[in-house]
């Protein structure tokens, strides 16, 4: 057929990969999907807007400039006013106090570090943030070092796992929060029972997940270093270890990021504190562009530690992924 | 098809002769006495081997074919070590074995390098394991990687070689702990056929130059033949020992040789032997096309 001879793949070919250029498209697109729908929302006053933002009072007493009020309520005013022949009050349509618009976020990321805390015992929002890192890294850091090691035991040897497994698969069904109480009594009221809580919704999983990982490993590679003469702890320290590290690394990714969701139970636990108790104050003090700055700041601190674990696995497990052959 | 007026495989030219007295007047180092394998399986118990018994003598190059499920694998990893046998013994230089040990070299199907280490580290893992400092390991693994010819690759990751090198790394890892014997389990099974052919050539240069007693497994008719001095033919279900072949083809090999007679006797000796009846299904066949386009 002399049909064009151009090349153009489909875009939906299954388990096909996409090109560069497509790729990253698509990826600046997740982004900004959500960001055109959330503008316009914000900035479109014929979608949505159920409220009405008050820009003259008129003869109305009780309302003020800034005030917001149902979008009913304001055309009864309006009526009312002009039944008895007072000056009207005027608005414009405007979305609830808990949608602030996107710019007000925006300029929410700089102010909100600059905004001073109302009370002495509060913290400054960096503050607030560095106190929730520090709560993570410690939940998540205690449980890997014993779990990795416990879990590579139960993947590696029948003794560990009949021992170990079978409790853990258990406990892990009982959520981490309805520990608190429990880790309040025992630990305190300041971070210990948080970290406490980390660890307990981390740990479970994590021996679990490393099990896993640890049984999936080629039998045929430890086959191969028994028949070239190794043995019981070479077997675990030369074969087992080497061989699971880049799986055991993606899945310390995924289980960093559990912890992160551990994280807001664990800091309403005791004395409320960090990046929780901040988002919880600006919620009470209706600074929405406040909390919505907060929960996009701890986006962006799991996504970039995400990808930078991601850059270090694949420059340390160079040997796994790459597809290049010299001959 | 035109039938060939074959001699018999069993006939066997006074120079051929002359190497199997001299083969079978060396010491035994392999003996394998009635080893059996049950497996249980859902269905019940299931023989996989069932008394098999040979001896490999020193430096001989044994082939084992049989067809597919026929329990070779089962064989050669008993005899590695991998698998306990049910019941009888196999004995290295006269010593009953139990269990894996660097006096058997085992060469797998599948690719079993270790792909965290380079191809030096891969022919190290061995020699560091039987306690050598890692300067004499390294300088001895070079040596190794040396004759199978990737002294270039040495550096390189198992993900960056081809599958012909990385059998040849395998066999390399495996001959550094210089084993008694090596057993390899259709080491070239994955490799497309040129590759294939130049392993064969390869494999026998190696094992004319060192030391070693190879026992290699294949279903391969051509392979089997090329290679080994003696061939076991099993059956399947159980897996017992057909009939031992003695290779009329004189040595040394070289690929020519597969169209000479006792070439091609021996391999339609082993066509007769390897056939299964009962996989001879016929085809349930109807003509779907049209007249005007028959291929006859
Ligand atoms: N671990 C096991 N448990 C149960 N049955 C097994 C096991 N290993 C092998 N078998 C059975 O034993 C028989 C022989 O298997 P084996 O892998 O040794 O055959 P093979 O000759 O190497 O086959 P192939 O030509 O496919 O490599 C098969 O029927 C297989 O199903
Ligand atoms: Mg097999």
């Amino acid at each position: 057929m002399p049909s064009s001879q151009k090349n153009v793949k489909p875009w939906f070919a299954v388990r096909e990969p996409l090109s560069q250029k497509r790729a990253t498209c698509l990826t600046f697109l997740s982004f900004l999907m959500p960001i055109l729908i959330w503008s316009a929302f914000s900035y479109l006053p014929f979608l949505w807007h159920p409220k009405v933002e008050i820009t003259q009072p008129g003869s109305v007493t009780w309302l003020q400039p800034g005030t917001l009020i149902d979008k009913a309520i304001f055309k009864e005013q309006q009526i009312l006013a002009e039944k008895n022949n007072t000056a009207l009050p005027e608005g414009k349509p405007a979305n609830p106090v808990y949608l602030p618009a996107p710019h007000e976020v925006v300029v929410a990321f700089y102010t909100a570090f600059t905004t001073e805390p109302k009370r002495r015992s509060e913290q400054w929002l960096h503050e607030s943030l560095w106190h929730s890192v520090t709560i993570v890294f410690w939940g998540f850091f205690i449980s890997t070092l014993i779990g990795v090691p416990l879990g590579i035991l139960c993947g590696t040897y029948s003794v560990f796992n009949k021992l170990f497994e079978p409790f853990i698969e258990f406990f892990r069904y009982l959520p981490a929060p309805a520990f608190g109480a429990l880790a309040v009594a025992i630990l305190g009221i300041y971070d210990g029972p948080k970290i406490a809580i980390i660890f307990i919704g981390t740990f479970f999983q994590q021996v679990l997940v490393v099990a896993n990982t640890t049984r999936k490993l080629d039998i045929a590679l430890l086959e191969a270093a028994l028949t070239l003469g190794a043995k019981n702890i070479n077997l675990l320290f030369r074969v087992v270890i080497p061989g699971i590290l880049p799986n055991l690394f993606k899945d310390l990714r995924i289980l960093l990021g559990w912890a992160w969701t551990y994280l807001i139970v664990a800091e309403l636990i005791g004395t409320s504190s960090g990046i929780t108790w901040f988002i919880t104050q600006q919620a009470r003090y209706k600074n929405f562009e406040n909390v919505f700055a907060a929960i996009i700041m701890i986006g962006i601190i799991g996504l970039l530690s995400d990808l930078i674990l991601a850059t270090m696995g694949k420059r340390l497990f160079a040997w796994e992924n790459s597809r290049g052959k010299i001959a | 098809m035109t039938t060939l007026n074959l001699p018999s495989y069993l006939d066997q030219t006074d120079q051929v002769k002359k190497r199997f007295d001299a083969l079978k007047k060396r010491d035994v180092i392999l003996d394998v006495k009635k080893i059996s394998k049950k497996f249980d399986s859902p269905q019940g118990e299931v023989e996989a081997i069932k008394e098999i018994s040979f001896q490999t003598h020193k430096r001989e190059f044994v082939c084992v074919i049989g067809p597919s499920g026929c329990g070779k694998s089962t064989l050669i990893r008993m005899l590695a070590g991998l698998e306990t046998p049910s019941g009888g013994e196999v004995l290295l230089d006269g010593k009953p074995v139990s269990g894996p040990g660097p006096d058997r070299g085992m060469v797998f199907q599948g690719y079993t390098l270790f792909p965290w280490l380079t191809v030096k580290r891969n022919v190290m893992f061995g020699l560091e394991m039987s306690g050598r400092s890692k300067k004499n390991a390294e300088s001895e693994a070079r040596d190794w990687i040396d004759l199978v010819g990737l002294s270039k690759f040495e550096n390189a990751y198992p993900h960056q070689l081809s599958g012909g090198m990385k059998q040849r790394v395998a066999i390399a890892r495996a001959l550094a702990n210089r084993p008694r014997i090596l057993l390899m389990d259709e080491p070239f099974g994955a490799l497309d056929a040129q590759t294939r052919t130049k392993m064969q050539s390869n494999l026998l240069d190696i094992w004319k130059n060192i030391d070693i007693t190879i026992l290699f497994i294949t279903h391969d008719l051509d392979e089997a033949i090329f290679l080994a001095d003696r061939i076991l033919v099993l059956k399947a279900h159980p897996g017992e020992v057909n009939e031992v072949i003695e290779v009329p083809v004189p040595h040394p090999r070289s690929p020519e040789q597969m169209i000479t007679p006792e070439f091609l006797a021996t391999k339609k000796r082993l066509e007769e032997l390897i056939h299964e009846p009962e996989e001879d299904v016929p085809m349930n066949l109807t003509l779907m096309t049209d007249k005007s386009d028959s291929v006859d």
